[in-house]
Parts: structure tokens; C-alpha cells; sequence
């Protein structure tokens, strides 16, 4: 213990503990005065290791003054972590004061913090970002020692992290002296993260400590009664046996990978509960205050079971879990591991977890997954250069905290790795867009937000900063209306506007567990109260992961191997027989494309194992390509792991189709019209604070932000296709929403190995995707079209 | 050409893809809601709006004027999106519009938003006038049984098709009062089944969507 202060010793002796490997590899690091990054499954005591520097230090080294600041991707987790310092400092005696920041801080609070900051403060990425805002911010964080930066693993691939990058950088530049800390689940490169964390990306300035392994996780896939389904990926099939697993354990999460799968698995498992032992939901779209209940009840060990999405992966101990239930397939090996980790907080005791495939495809893939956890093999993951509409935003943030200078911001923002690669040129036109718009017909220069003095750039009038600190924020949300109980009832939480236009009173829809009957509407808001009979189930748009390249290489490994066959259950190994008789399995690394007749229009198929983004790209390729060659294609599906696209004419030579020449050309084209690039569009538009985002409570702004980003962005793409906003939205589209690298690897697959098989029937493996028919929406149509379809279909239009 | 007219209070209309609405017998042009300026207005505020609105606006309106032949022009209202957007008008932007004022019968009806402003370009003003038997009006008046055309609403209308939500700016329709969409190329819109609408214009209400080749009708519910 010669490493701790006596304060500290003591209270880890008063508890019988000693200090592990990575709690001693923290305390080292922050002796040399390094940055670290510690690894750590959950449960092994990773935020206390982050913070046994700091409290060592002040122990040491009493300071008044901000010491660390501590980094959470929730405002819930740095609540609980709050809670979890406050308790050992206050045993300790110390006089260490902890507070947090964060969305749900009072300004009042927040204002004091800023002349009277705490030793220790925790907050988010967008609290933070907005503290750099303030003119006083420089003098707040002068004498920051260090940053700590939690689940990071959570976020620094994604906008948020892009934020938090150029906000530390800002941060180093005015506490030079600053270490910085990452704290992170298991991950597969570690360097990566290293690279993201360290000042000017140089990942050997960030020592790495590794956690002891915890236990293996003990993963089974849950098999049905009768047969595995063929279609279908909600695992719904299974609900009495998954409500027999709950009953037989103390505590059991049950993780679905959507909203409307939560409200559906919920509501099966209460039609299952003969006990009434008590089941809860939790999920992103209910109200917080129905949120902090049920995580209460859980905490209290009040619950059996909660039903949960992703708004349950992170961070937090929520009790004595001893049991996950994963429905439908994980999609990645690390979410799976990242969900087990939910069921024991303990590093001794292995992790419970049951998977229940959704469909025999999702049986491979949770084959899949289990051999991947218990083989320790992760999912890598994907560090894009950082984006320009939070740049944007973060510029306008440094603008209304101080005059600034355009070169040695220019040096600050190279030192985040987001944007280590950032051209000056880029960086100058960010500048020219937040001054004046940056369009080319220079029509609001007497209306610039930013102007030019001896002391830099600074704002041309102060309102724009409180405008700025309204719109901060990388998350934008789909429009969406309040669900009232009643008409001065309590709030129950919020459906994506698209959904709710659709509902007249008397229809009744599936939410926070109950059935609810629309009783009226008034304003934003949507009036409810109890109803029966068949509800309809609110959708929410994105929520669906694609499968990784890791598991599906390892689906097509086991496809390949048919001495793991015996391993499956006597249907699924027959769907493959059969395949292997009729057609061929698709090899490890060949694009195997099947034709065939079918209900009179011709299929094909092609299986990419890209994951559903890809596919659905690939899918408007291809009926494109077909509509040129005069194959007349009438509309394809897609999965994660295939596509079919039917047509009037049979296809007797797809390797053209499949060509990766010109596809960029063709893209640019579909693109440009496609949802995805107006959905990307309204984004970084909001981001960049093009336009407002919407204030939640406050009447209409969702519909009129819809309405105006779309016509922006036609009005864009007529008279600037070059815009920063719309090469930010392409940057987005093609990550994110078409997968464009994973297409590009797809067709690069088909040029070097494609396998034909023309057959005389429907192929067994094809028969997942064809059942997803008619469920989907079917792309590819044109508006107009369907619109004369909808008239034709006389009143059709409003109910 | 195919037949996208409309009976409405005795007279045959024409409801033009554009949004704006023909009347043959009187050789009539109507067009609500130009909002001309708008993008201008929120770079007022900070907000940096692609300065193209007005072009776009007036290119559409100089489009609907030659494809239908139109010699006498009513604009509904709103046309510019703030009184003090006359003055913000680009110079090509307002020469196109005063040349427009000034070889057609031009009349400007006056809105919440603009009030008379535009009359500084040319052109006539009123606060409303009646045309065939017809109230033309900037904002439908709930009390009034004679018929009439308006605009300031800016409806508009969402069909879910095939699983694909589909919103397009209509004309909205009853018995007695016909309310355009909004014309502007930056201007939002407001849902037909939107209980606000529905308190002026009553029912039964039809969601009118012109395409080139046919004029959909779409009942609203409720």
C-alpha cells in the first residue's frame, strides 16, 4: 500500500481490499506524469482506478481550484458516479468537493461553477463543449490537472467523440500541463484508442494498463420448441421459454436491438406472466421520469426482469443481474460481450447469457458470436476523420468564449486526431461557412456572424452566442410529439413524429408497456388514455445495427465447415443440406449470385455478407444497372446477408451488374435523391447550426425543421452541389447509412470470384430474405408512381 | 392535354403542379405565400439560409405565367416573408419582378407577414376583392359562407404508400373554400388533418396534389 496516502490505505484496508494491477498501473502512470488508457471488463473496478490518481494527489497536494474533470457518454452515469466518490471521500473525511454538470444542472448551479468550481467535476461531451463557450471558461480550466474520459469506447468513432476530441484539445491549450485519461471496455485496438486520446494522435504518448480478465462468459443460444423459424428477427417465437429462464433467476435483462421489438417482447412476456412477477421496460423514447423508475425498481431488486435496448448497454450497475437475454442476433461480437457484461458485476463468477436467434440465419450468427466471445476476438472499429459540421460548431463555440486566431486555432484543431488530417483549406472554408453562409453569391456580407478586427475573429453580435448555446450538440433526433395521459396528464414519453401523423383518435399503439388509445390532439402533443384490442406498434427510425465483418466472416466459416453442423439443431443442418444439393453455400470469400423463376417474376440473389446497409445500396445499384439494361426491374429486399432483386426479364449475366467501374458516377446520381442524403442532410445542418434543432415542448418546430432542411437542401443542390454542408451530409450518407467501403469490397469480390447458379426453383437459403417481402418497404419505385397508386386506391390516403 | 380542372363555386380551375392556380376565364393567375426574402430574413438572425430563395421563387412564378398564358396575376398574400424584405431583394431579383408588375394586370393582396410593402415594385394593392363571384383572400375566413380562395396555411399532405411516407404541398378543399399551397421554395407547411385547419375550413375537406397528368384527390378524415 506504500503507493496511497494514509487516508486512502486505510480505506481500502477498512475494506479488505488491495490494490489490483490496473489501479496500480493508473497510479504509476499519473507518477510519471503520463496520459493512460486503462482497458477493463466491466466490474473490475475501472472508475475507481481512474480516480485513485486524483484522490491521491489532492490528498497529498490539497488544491481549491478545478483538479480533474471527468468525461461520462451519460448525464445517468456521471450521476452514479457522483454518488459513488461522494460516499468513500465523505468516509475518508476528506475535503474533496465532487459535483456534476450536465444537461440537468440548474444555470443558477452552473453559473456558480464557473467562479467557484469543485475539485472534481463531471459532465458530458456536450456540457463540456458548451463550458468552453463561456468567456470564463479559460480561467476555470487553467489549472486542470486531468481529464478523465469514461467508456470511451462508446463514443470516439462517432460525432459525439469528434466533439470531445476538439474539446480536449482546446482544453490542453489552456492547461498545458493536463494528463488525459481513457477508460475503456474490452476493445480490439487498443492503439486506435490510444491514437484517438493522445494530443496530436501519438498513441505512444498514452501508456496503456490492461485490466485483469474477468471470468469467461458463459454464452447459450436458446433453441425452440419446435423449429427455428425462417424468418422473423425478434425472437418473439420464444417468449414462454425466455419468461421460464426469468422465473428460474434472480434478476434478468432482456436486451432487444429496437424500441418497437421492447414494447412487442414486453408485451409477449406479460401475456406469459402467470406469477405477475414483476417485468419492467426501459428504453430511449420514454419519458426520463419513467426511466429513473424503473432503474430504481431495479437498483432495489424490486424487479425480476427488464426489458431493454440499447439505453441499457452502458456503464451503470443496475443490481444483482444474473441473467442476459440477448433476442435476435447481437450483429457484433462486441456488443454481445458488452451486454453479457450487464449479469454480474463480479470478475470471479462468469456471465450468464442466453441469444435467441431470430431467424436459421440469425442461428448461424449467434453461433457466430458465441465462438467469437469465447475466442476473445472483437470488432474493430471504424475511426473517420472528423466532421465538418462539428467543427463548425465547435469554431462558433470558441467564437462566443473569445476573439480567436485563425492560425493557432488552425494548430489547436490538428492536435485532435479526429482532424490530425484536416487541410488548411477545409479548415477555411468551416471559417467562411459559420461567417457569412460561405456561398459563392456573397449576399450576406453586411450580415456576418463572424468579423475580422486586430485580436482575430470574433462575433458580430453577442445574441449569436445565446442562439449557439441553444443549438449545441451532436445528437439530433427525429421529430417527434409527447404522449400525454390525459389532457393535463402526465408526460409517458415521445413517438417519432412520422408515426404519430399517421394516428386519428380512437387508434390505439403499443407504448411504455400499455395500450394506449389516442383520445385527441393538442398542440405537439398527443393525447391518450388506456385502450385494448390490437395495437399498433410505434417504428422508430435507424435503431438497426448492420452485422460487422467479423461475424459474418466467421457465418461464412461456419457454413464451410459442415463438421460444426452437429453441432445445430436438425433443421438448421438440413437448410444447409439442402442448400448444398440444390445450389451451392456461398464459399469463404466468393460472391455466390443464384437466379431463378418465382410467382412469375424472375429473382436474383446475391449474397455479400456486407450487413443490411451495404445490401440496401447494392440494391439500388443493381435495379438501376437492371432498369439500363432493359431487364425491368420491379423492386429488391435486402438483409445482412443477402439481396434479391426481381425483374420482368431473368438476368443470364450479372458480372457486368456487379461492376465497380463508374460507381462513384452512379452513386453521385442516386444519391442526390435518395433519403439517405437528405436524412444526413438535416443532421450536420442542425450540427453546423444551419438551421434550429428542435426544442422539445415547443409547438411545430419538428415539423417546420423537417420541412425546411429538405427544402434547403433542394435549393442547395440547384444552385450549390459543392457546399460544405452537402460534402459534410455525403461524407455521413456514405459511412453511415450505404456502407459504401463495405459495397466496394463487396463488388471488388464479385470481380475476382463470382459463383452463378441458375436454378429451376427457390433456393433454401434465399428463403429468409424472400419472406421478408412485402414486410420491408420496397425501394426503388418512383414517388410519383406511388402516389398515382395511392389515388387509384381511392380512400386509401388519411386513415 | 389532359384534364386536371377542378368545379369549384361554378367556375373551372386549373391547379398547376407548381402550386399555383389557374383560372382560365378570367385569364387569371393565383399564386399564396411567395415568402420572397425569407432565406435573407433568418440571415438577419444569424441563421446563413442559401441566398437563392427569391431567384427560385420568381423563376417558378415566371414558369407558371408562360405555361398557362395568364395575363392578370393575384398573389394571395405573404409575399414577401417581412415587410422589410422588399429592400433585401437582390437587383435582378427585383428588375425580373417590376418587369413582371409592369406587362401584367399585377395585384397584390396584402398578408400578416408583408403587409403592403410590395406595392413599392409595382402593381396594385387590396386587402381583399372578389373575382367571378369569388373572395379572393390572404386567410380564409371561418364565418363567411360566400366562396373563396386563399392562402396562408400552407397546406400540405402525407400519404404512406407501400410503406414509404410521401409528403407534398396540396391545394385544400371544401364546398365552399379553396386554400393554395404555399408557392415559395423555402416555405414549410402545415398538415391538412392539423386540427387548426380543420377549425377554419370545416369539412368535408379534399387534399388536392397536381401532377402534370392528373390532379389527385385525397379525402381527409376526421
Amino acid at each position: 500500500m506504500s503507493d496511497l496516502p494514509p487516508p486512502l490505505a486505510c480505506w481500502f484496508a477498512s475494506r479488505g481490499w488491495a490494490l489490483r494491477g490496473a489501479q496500480r498501473g493508473m497510479l504509476a502512470a499519473s507518477a510519471a506524469g503520463e496520459h493512460a488508457l486503462l482497458v477493463a471488463p466491466t466490474g473490475s473496478g475501472k472508475t475507481l482506478a481512474g480516480f485513485l490518481p486524483t484522490l491521491a494527489e489532492l490528498i497529498d497536494h490539497p488544491t481549491v481550484g478545478l483538479h480533474t474533470l471527468y468525461v461520462s457518454p451519460l448525464k445517468a452515469l456521471a450521476a452514479d458516479v457522483a454518488r459513488n466518490l461522494i460516499t468513500p471521500i465523505a468516509e475518508m473525511g476528506l475535503n474533496i468537493r465532487v459535483e456534476t454538470r450536465t444537461g440537468d444542472t440548474s444555470s443558477e448551479h452552473k453559473k456558480r461553477q464557473r467562479y467557484d468550481p469543485p475539485q472534481i467535476l463531471l459532465t458530458t461531451p456536450e456540457s463540456l463543449s458548451l463550458l468552453l463557450s463561456y468567456p470564463d471558461a479559460a480561467a476555470m480550466l487553467a489549472g486542470v490537472r486531468t481529464v478523465i474520459v469514461d467508456e470511451i469506447h462508446a463514443f470516439a468513432t462517432t460525432k459525439r467523440g469528434d466533439l470531445l476530441s476538439l474539446a480536449l484539445a482546446r482544453m490542453q491549450t489552456l492547461a498545458p500541463a493536463m494528463r488525459r485519461v481513457g477508460l475503456s471496455a474490452t476493445i480490439a485496438d487498443p492503439e486506435a484508442y490510444q491514437g484517438w486520446l493522445a494530443p496530436d494522435a501519438d498513441a505512444s504518448a498514452v501508456r496503456l494498463v490492461r485490466g485483469e480478465a474477468g471470468a469467461q462468459a458463459q454464452v447459450q443460444i436458446l433453441l425452440p420448441e419446435d423449429r427455428v423459424p425462417w424468418a422473423g428477427h425478434t425472437g418473439r417465437y420464444a417468449a414462454k421459454q425466455v419468461y421460464q429462464l426469468i422465473a428460474a433467476h434472480r434478476l434478468t435483462i432482456v436486451f432487444v436491438n429496437t424500441r418497437a421489438q421492447a414494447e412487442m417482447t414486453f408485451r409477449d412476456l406479460w401475456n406469459e406472466n402467470e406469477a405477475s412477477l414483476p417485468i419492467g421496460i426501459h428504453h430511449g423514447s420514454l419519458a426520463p421520469e419513467a426511466r429513473h423508475k424503473v432503474e430504481a425498481a431495479m437498483a432495489e431488486g424490486r424487479l425480476r426482469a427488464i426489458v431493454a435496448t440499447a439505453s441499457l448497454d452502458l456503464g451503470i450497475d443496475w443490481g444483482d443481474v444474473d441473467l442476459v437475454v440477448q433476442m435476435g442476433a447481437p450483429k457484433g461480437a462486441s456488443r454481445l460481450l458488452q451486454r453479457v457484461g450487464r449479469a454480474n458485476h463480479r470478475l470471479d463468477e462468469p456471465s450468464q447469457a442466453v441469444i435467441v436467434p431470430g431467424n436459421r440465419f440469425e442461428y448461424l450468427e449467434a453461433l457466430a458470436a458465441r465462438d467469437a466471445v469465447a475466442a476473445g476476438e472483437l470488432d474493430s472499429d471504424d475511426f473517420r476523420p472528423g466532421g465538418l459540421d462539428v467543427l463548425a460548431q465547435h469554431l462558433m463555440g470558441l467564437a462566443c468564449a473569445a476573439p480567436f486566431d485563425a492560425d493557432a486555432v488552425y494548430a489547436e484543431v490538428r492536435g485532435a486526431a479526429p482532424y490530425a488530417g484536416l487541410p488548411r483549406a477545409e479548415f477555411d472554408r468551416v471559417l467562411g461557412f459559420i461567417g457569412d453562409g460561405g456561398y459563392s453569391l456573397r449576399a450576406y456580407d453586411r450580415f456576418r456572424r463572424l468579423v475580422r478586427d486586430e485580436n482575430g475573429y470574433r462575433l458580430s453580435h453577442p445574441r449569436l452566442a445565446a442562439a449557439h448555446r441553444l443549438n449545441a450538440g451532436t445528437i439530433v433526433e427525429s421529430p417527434t410529439l409527447a404522449i400525454r395521459f390525459g389532457r393535463r396528464g402526465r408526460a409517458l414519453g415521445r413517438i417519432e413524429e412520422w408515426f404519430g401523423a399517421q394516428l386519428r383518435v380512437g387508434d390505439s399503439f403499443l407504448f411504455a408497456g400499455q395500450t394506449l388509445e389516442v383520445i385527441g390532439f393538442d398542440e405537439s402533443d398527443i393525447i391518450v388514455t388506456t385502450g385494448r384490442g390490437n395495437p399498433r406498434v410505434p417504428s422508430y427510425a435507424g435503431g438497426k445495427l448492420p452485422l460487422t465483418t467479423n461475424l459474418a466472416t466467421r457465418v461464412r466459416g461456419l457454413l464451410n465447415t459442415p463438421e460444426r453442423w452437429t453441432e445445430m439443431p436438425a433443421d438448421v443442418r438440413e437448410w444447409l443440406d439442402y442448400q448444398r444439393q440444390r445450389s451451392v453455400l456461398p464459399g469463404i470469400d466468393d460472391l455466390l449470385i443464384e437466379t431463378f423463376p418465382e410467382a412469375g417474376r424472375e429473382f436474383m440473389v446475391a449474397y455479400g455478407f456486407e450487413g443490411r446497409n451495404a445490401h440496401q445500396t447494392l440494391g439500388m445499384l443493381l435495379t438501376q444497372r437492371m432498369e439500363v439494361a432493359g431487364l425491368q426491374p420491379l423492386g429488391f429486399v435486402a438483409n445482412d446477408y443477402m439481396v434479391a432483386v426481381w425483374s420482368l426479364a431473368r438476368v443470364t449475366d450479372p458480372a457486368p451488374l456487379f461492376s465497380p467501374e463508374v460507381l462513384e458516377d452512379e452513386l453521385a446520381v442516386w444519391m442526390a435523391n435518395s433519403p439517405f442524403l437528405r436524412r444526413a442532410f438535416r443532421e450536420v445542418a442542425v450540427i453546423a447550426g444551419l438551421i434550429e434543432r428542435t426544442q422539445p415542448g415547443r409547438p411545430r418546430t419538428g415539423k417546420s425543421v423537417t420541412f425546411s432542411a429538405d427544402l434547403i437542401y433542394d435549393v442547395l443542390q440547384r444552385h450549390e452541389p459543392d457546399h460544405l454542408l452537402l460534402t459534410a451530409a455525403w461524407a455521413d450518407a456514405r459511412a453511415k447509412l450505404t456502407d459504401i467501403a463495405r459495397l466496394v469490397a463487396l463488388l471488388e469480390r464479385a470481380q475476382a470470384k463470382l459463383v452463378l447458379r441458375q436454378l429451376d426453383r427457390v433456393s433454401p437459403l434465399s428463403i429468409p430474405v424472400l419472406l421478408e417481402l412485402g414486410r420491408e418497404a420496397v425501394y426503388g419505385s418512383a414517388d410519383e408512381a406511388l402516389l398515382l397508386e395511392a389515388d387509384a386506391l381511392a380512400a386509401v390516403a388519411m386513415s | 392535354m389532359p384534364d386536371v380542372s377542378l368545379s369549384f363555386a361554378g367556375a373551372t380551375l386549373r391547379p398547376h403542379p407548381s402550386g399555383a392556380l389557374h383560372w382560365p376565364e378570367h385569364d387569371a393567375l393565383l399564386v399564396a405565400d411567395l415568402h420572397l426574402e425569407k432565406a435573407s430574413f433568418f440571415a438577419t438572425h444569424g441563421r446563413m439560409l442559401p441566398p437563392y430563395d427569391s431567384h427560385d421563387t420568381l423563376a417558378a412564378l415566371i414558369d407558371a405565367v408562360e405555361a398557362t398564358g395568364a395575363r392578370r396575376v393575384f398573389a394571395l398574400g405573404d409575399s414577401f416573408h417581412d415587410g422589410a424584405g422588399v429592400a433585401r431583394l437582390p437587383a435582378n431579383a427585383r428588375t425580373a419582378l417590376a418587369a413582371l408588375t409592369r406587362d401584367l394586370d399585377w395585384c397584390w393582396i396584402t398578408g400578416n407577414h408583408d403587409g403592403s410593402a410590395a406595392a413599392a415594385i409595382g402593381g396594385r394593392v387590396a386587402g381583399e376583392l372578389e373575382l367571378g363571384g369569388v373572395w379572393l383572400r390572404h386567410e380564409a375566413e371561418p364565418h363567411d359562407a360566400a366562396p373563396e380562395i386563399s392562402g396562408h396555411f400552407h397546406p400540405k399532405v402525407s400519404v404512406t404508400v407501400r410503406g414509404r411516407r410521401i409528403v407534398r404541398r396540396c391545394f385544400a378543399l371544401t364546398p365552399s373554400k379553396l386554400v393554395l399551397p404555399a408557392f415559395g421554395a423555402l416555405t414549410g407547411g402545415l398538415d391538412i388533418g392539423d386540427a387548426a385547419m380543420a377549425r377554419v375550413l370545416g369539412r368535408p375537406l379534399t387534399a388536392l396534389v397536381a401532377t402534370p397528368e392528373r390532379l389527385l384527390r385525397f379525402p381527409v378524415a376526421g
